[in-house]
């Protein structure tokens, strides 16, 4: 099993311009919105045709713009989970499960099918239940069960659990987690949730602005990012431009100078929130601090500071609260050289 | 009392709203996919006959279906008979009329219906036409049945195209609407107030039907959308 995608897709100003290849495994596509997350989606499911380009799957060709060759979406054969899971209104669970057996005829089959999807995806005794009688869960569960049972090629999953409440996507996500490699194949998952996208995926592609910006390992990527896009996208709560001088970062922007982890080309560097440790004696990369802000989170604190008597733009520092209430004794801040991003 | 005018008017109506029904719902959902500019023009023909005198309409109409207009002389030519002063004439009339209503009023449900569903159902592998037949227009039901109710109302109480293509005869082509008229100018107010409160008890109960189905859908059967340039 596998899918190369490589489109080009004008729209007005925003251009969309992407290539990838993926086996069998999950793929995330992470971006922030309206960066061509899903419109690469809706392209490879045939519902938008891109100006030029290549798509594809097992050996045969989607669309190929060169050859004139653009499958319908009914020729694709491949599944797409809406942001909104798009269930037929007007058809019960059951009714809408089977519309996606269109290629099976005989009727025994069809009914074997639509039981064992309904046990399958917890959906006994609401198979006569209308979609808006359901719950976004259960809605979700539905709309893949209607997904898998018409034997997609590939699984494409926008946003799957942003309509959802937090308590329900734990669940759900588990639940997604499982069919994923239950499917074997591969599977595409638009996402712009970092930690949704680290707990599902194989490998990341970072969109920016239409463009991938870098697709990697998930470990390397959250590990190292090597591009602001990446960093940002992956968490990274302190940025700024860096010059290497003499073996030394100098970052105008903090007023600080900080030694490296390694002498590599940089243009900005990025420091996690919660890997700014308080220090109690003066070291290397170690800073006097002065508080700007102080807000309580759920489970930790955030502390906007910047060094002491300096001007700088404020650095965002996450500690648990345990070490927030010792913080007094600690009069400096520190980053260890190993823990800078240096990004390009 | 003689009832042929309500008989002819509800007649008339019925089948002009069947043609409109089907008129309106294909207009709709293939202008919708027309490139912008024949779009533009095509939607400002179809919604014409709402904002012009049906006088006008009446008068265009004369000009076609008369003895000496296009489709007029051919059916002179084919029948060896006119089709303009007969009773059916009317329903050319009402159709034309009541058109833009459906035709606005369908083409404002499907606007409103969500483009994802019908792209799931294509994923799926199910046909354009299934998609259409069994999950576009189930789906907009209750738009589309407004829309069928208020042509149907515009239908029954539509004069000035009528008149002018049927004129008025009585037990031949009167309808309700003409009957009216004549009677008043005849001075039988007696018998006009009966059609007059004919009328309005239709209308009421029509108008009523559109508020039911307007509740169990949700937003405004009246709803026109914004024009495209």
């Amino acid at each position: 099993m596998s899918l190369l995608v490589d489109i080009r897709k004008n729209f007005g100003t925003f251009r969309l311009d992407v290539s990838f290849e993926a086996g069998d495994e999950t793929l995330a596509l992470l971006g922030a919105s309206g960066c061509g997350k899903s419109m690469t989606l809706r392209c490879i499911a045939g519902i938008v045709t891109p100006d030029a380009g290549r798509i594809v799957l097992d050996n045969s060709v989607l669309f190929d713009s060169e050859k004139h060759i653009n499958l319908s979406p009914q020729q694709r054969r491949v599944g797409l989970l809406f942001q909104n899971y798009a269930l037929f209104p007007t058809m019960t669970v059951a009714q809408n499960i089977l519309c996606g057996m269109g290629h099976e005829k005989s009727r025994e089959t069809r009914q074997a099918s639509l039981r064992m999807a309904l046990s399958r995806f917890y959906l006994e005794g609401l198979e006569h239940r209308f979609p808006d009688q359901l719950s976004g869960g259960q809605q979700q569960r539905a709309a893949l069960a209607r997904i898998l049972v018409s034997q997609p090629r590939l699984l494409m999953l926008d946003e799957p659990f942003s309509a959802l409440d937090s308590h329900l996507r734990w669940e759900l996500e588990q639940e997604v987690l499982s069919l994923t490699r239950e499917f074997c194949g591969t599977t595409l998952l638009v996402s712009h949730n970092r930690d949704e996208v680290y707990r599902l995926s194989h490998r990341v592609a970072v969109y920016n602005q239409g463009r991938i910006d870098v697709l990697d390992e998930k470990w390397e990527l959250f590990e190292n990012p090597r591009t602001y896009h990446s960093a940002l996208l992956t968490g990274c709560k302190n940025l700024a431009p860096a010059t290497l001088r003499e073996g030394l970062l100098d970052v105008p922007q903090w007023g600080l100078t900080l030694s490296p982890p390694r002498v590599t080309p940089v243009n900005y560097i990025g420091i996690r929130a919660h890997d700014l440790l308080p220090a109690l004696n003066p070291g290397i990369n170690t800073f006097p601090y002065e508080i700007l802000q102080r807000i309580e989170d759920t489970f930790s604190m955030i502390l906007m500071i910047r060094p002491k008597g300096g001007s700088g733009a404020p650095l965002r520092w996450e500690l648990s609260k345990e070490q927030y209430r010792c913080l007094e004794q600690c009069p400096f801040v520190s980053v260890a050289p190993e823990k800078i991003l240096m990004l390009t | 009392m003689d009832w042929f005018p309500l008989i002819n008017s509800l007649r008339i109506a019925l089948i002009a709203t069947f043609f409109t029904f089907f008129i309106g719902i294909f207009a709709a959902s293939y202008i919708a996919r027309l490139p912008r500019g024949v779009k533009g023009l095509l939607d400002c023909l179809l919604t014409l006959p709402l904002v012009l005198p049906p006088t006008v309409v009446g008068f265009f109409l004369l000009k076609v279906l008369g003895p000496k207009g296009p489709v007029g002389s051919l059916i002179v030519e084919w029948f060896d008979s006119k089709i303009v002063m007969t009773w059916y004439a009317s329903i050319f009339a009402v159709v034309i009329v009541t058109l833009p209503l459906m035709y606005r009023t369908a083409r404002g449900a499907f606007e409103a219906f969500d483009e994802n569903i019908l792209s799931a159902g294509k994923t799926l592998g199910l046909s354009n036409r299934y998609l259409f037949w069994r999950v576009l227009i189930p789906g907009c039901r209750q738009g589309l049945l407004a829309g069928l109710v208020l042509s149907f109302a515009r239908g029954l109480g539509e004069y000035g195209a009528t008149s002018m293509v049927s004129g008025y005869t009585p037990g031949r082509t009167a309808t309700i609407s003409t009957t009216v008229y004549q009677l008043w100018r005849e001075g039988n107010d007696a018998l006009a107030y009966q059609w007059v409160f004919i009328n309005l008890a239709i209308s009421l109960t029509i108008l009523l039907a559109v508020n039911l189905l307007e509740r169990r859908n949700g937003h405004s059967a009246f709803y026109l959308p914004r024009k495209e340039g």
